[in-house]
């Protein structure tokens, strides 16, 4: 397989105006990335997948990832002047880094027998700019698993054929897999509630809506 | 009842043909999640035009419990049990695959013994996996009981294998980052040898029951199609895979472990269809036996474990990796995120039966219900690897 580097080139080639980074790897694993900019990515994939000496036809794998706001701390020597002498100080910026989800792919080429080249799609938040292309049109195998991702992670992917939840259901409304998702109390319907149970069950019983009469009649006679 | 709302009732009626057929209207049935052949809670929902599949919808999440945010609130080594409870035919190749990415993650080296002894349990567990599959897929079709104890007769035989190595028949736990729990006696290997000779006689009688009996034919040749170009595009993996024909094995393309240092094949099917899938099984079981023959003779004593991997405070460093390796029903991976922390970061499953699910519509349109469930059964899932 081709270096990281000479894809990324390839990749910018042949799309024009293609962002295409590559985000290091600090582990030994050797397996480096590379992060394309949203609005070429579709283009930037099929490149990736028809080019004869890439091939990567085959999507193994893709999976979501999310990253929450984060303060990255820098350390750096400035000369500063303490009392009319001038010393290196040691002076430390802090970075805010907002949060944003990413899709992950990790590309095999079947016909050529190389892999993994491993792509990065980032969104630009995780509040009300969650949305991606879809992938699905240039590799199929990427259909459910998007689905899965946009249900556990919230990503909404543009140009999906079936964007519907897929493991949670229907009706449910948060993404179980962000890293802030708080659990709701009021799956513990517990036959006979005690103790912590019961007063968390107490709180919901009073809010649950009527059903359609039916509860009325094993009710006890009060 | 008097004779004449008899009389208005069938004017009313709408008047009967002799044919089932809804001309231009589809009938929606819900198969499973409740149904002996869904092999656990899966539901289909397919649009019928008299017995012709012509839209199917998988619904998936019965078992869901979210395994990965599990996954991610313990320890590496914490998830290592629970990988057993993905597809709980195949404990032991689940729990190679997670070792894996964690010796990429962490650069981890093997011992010798350990690595012959991953292939073994490996090889094992694809022959029993194997075996069962074929039974539940006779089963499905109406041979009702009797091959299905065939198969789960030689499974039985690898259940106590695994269970006098590692304390349980199915959910084993056996492997360790930087290798495996316990080692094998000589007795065991001894054992193995003895139930790995014995096997091939299982196969040829099997095979001649089952795999040329003109039912199973009928039934499986020509039905769920799957053509080369779309098993790929649609990541499908595993025998399913190599039943179109496509040359992919990960034992041969990564050769992870010490799989250069073996001698076989990999069998190709031709057709794409249900009874090259059906084949497929029989011939990897083969070509399984050939691998273990090679590695029980030659495994060497040694330790089985690197010591110098921390057990406890267990932390990789900073990155990332993908491990997979093949697994009996196709390509299994994880994929881990490391903060540095002793929890995974990100822990992510790279199920092979719920990516080899996307290509279900496709290769049952056109087929009748009773195809439906053949079709199912020979893409092989499991549900505790599907929902996750």
């Amino acid at each position: 397989m081709e270096t990281l580097e000479q894809i990324k080139n390839r990749c910018e080639l042949a799309a024009r105006g293609a962002k295409v980074e590559i985000v290091a790897n600090p582990g030994p694993s050797q397996q480096s990335s590379l992060l394309i900019d949203n609005e070429h990515a579709v283009p930037v994939a099929r490149f990736l997948r028809d080019h004869p000496a890439l091939s990567f036809d085959f999507c193994s794998n893709v999976t979501g990832v999310d990253w929450l706001d984060r303060v990255a701390k820098k350390t750096a020597k400035v000369k500063q002047v303490v009392d009319g002498v001038e010393k290196e100080v040691d002076q430390t910026t802090e970075e805010k880094i907002p949060g944003y989800l990413e899709a992950v792919y990790h590309l095999y080429s079947i016909k050529l027998k190389h892999g993994p080249l491993i792509i990065r799609l980032r969104t630009e938040n995780r509040a009300d700019g969650t949305r991606l292309p879809s992938l699905t049109p240039v590799w199929r195998s990427a259909e459910l698993q998007e689905r899965e991702i946009f249900d556990l992670y919230g990503i909404v992917f543009d140009g999906h054929p079936d964007l519907r939840r897929i493991l949670m259901w229907d009706e449910f409304k948060d993404h179980p897999m962000r890293k802030d998702y708080v659990q709701p109390d009021d799956f513990e319907w517990e036959p006979t509630p005690h103790d912590e149970v019961l007063e968390r069950a107490k709180q919901h019983y009073t809010s649950r809506p009527q059903l359609d009469g039916a509860e009325k009649i094993t009710a006890p006679q009060s | 009842m008097s004779a004449t709302i008899e009389t208005i009732e069938a004017m009313e009626r709408p008047p009967v043909t002799m044919t089932s057929r809804l001309d231009g209207e589809l009938l929606e049935v819900s198969m499973g999640p409740q149904h002996p052949s869904t092999h656990g809670v899966f539901r289909m929902n397919v649009a019928l035009e008299g017995e012709i599949v012509r839209k199917l919808k998988p619904v998936f999440g019965y078992l869901h419990r979210n395994h990965e945010q599990i996954g991610e609130d313990t320890t590496y080594l914490g998830s290592m049990p629970y990988t057993d409870r993905l597809d709980y035919f195949c404990s032991m190749t689940n729990n190679w695959a997670y070792a894996l990415s964690v010796e990429k993650l962490a650069s981890i080296e093997v011992p010798e013994r350990a690595e012959y002894l991953r292939v073994i349990l490996a090889e094992l567990t694809r022959l029993q996996n194997h075996a069962s599959l074929l039974g539940f897929l006779l089963s499905d079709m109406g041979a009702w009981g009797t091959p299905l104890m065939y198969a789960f007769r030689e499974r039985e035989k690898i259940l106590d294998l695994f269970e006098s190595l590692s304390g349980s028949r199915m959910m084993c736990d056996y492997m360790r980052f930087g290798g495996c729990r316990v080692d094998a006696s000589d007795e065991w290997l001894s054992r193995a040898k003895q139930i790995v000779d014995r096997f091939p006689k299982f196969l040829d009688e099997f095979e001649e029951l089952i795999l040329q009996n003109e039912i199973v034919i009928a039934r499986t040749q020509n039905v769920g199609k799957l053509s080369p170009e779309l098993a790929v595009s649609a990541g499908i993996t595993g025998p399913m895979l190599r039943a179109c024909g496509v040359n992919y094995d990960i034992r041969k393309v990564d050769g992870y472990g010490i799989y250069p240092r073996f001698k076989f094949r990999i069998p190709l099917g031709e057709h794409g269809d249900t009874y090259d899938r059906l084949m497929m099984r029989a011939l990897e079981m083969r070509e399984s036996v050939e691998i273990l023959k090679q590695a029980l003779a030659q495994i060497q004593p040694g330790p089985i474990v690197n010591p110098k991997v921390k057990v406890r405070a267990f932390r990789p460093p900073v990155g990332e990796a993908y491990g997979r390796i093949e697994g009996p029903k196709g390509e299994l991976g994880f994929y881990l995120i490391s903060d540095g922390g002793p929890n995974p970061y990100r822990y992510r499953v790279r199920p092979p039966s719920f990516i080899n699910l996307t290509v279900l519509e496709d290769m049952c349109l056109g087929h009748v219900v009773a195809d439906v469930m053949v079709i199912l059964g020979s893409v092989d899932i499991v549900m505790g690897e599907v929902d996750r």
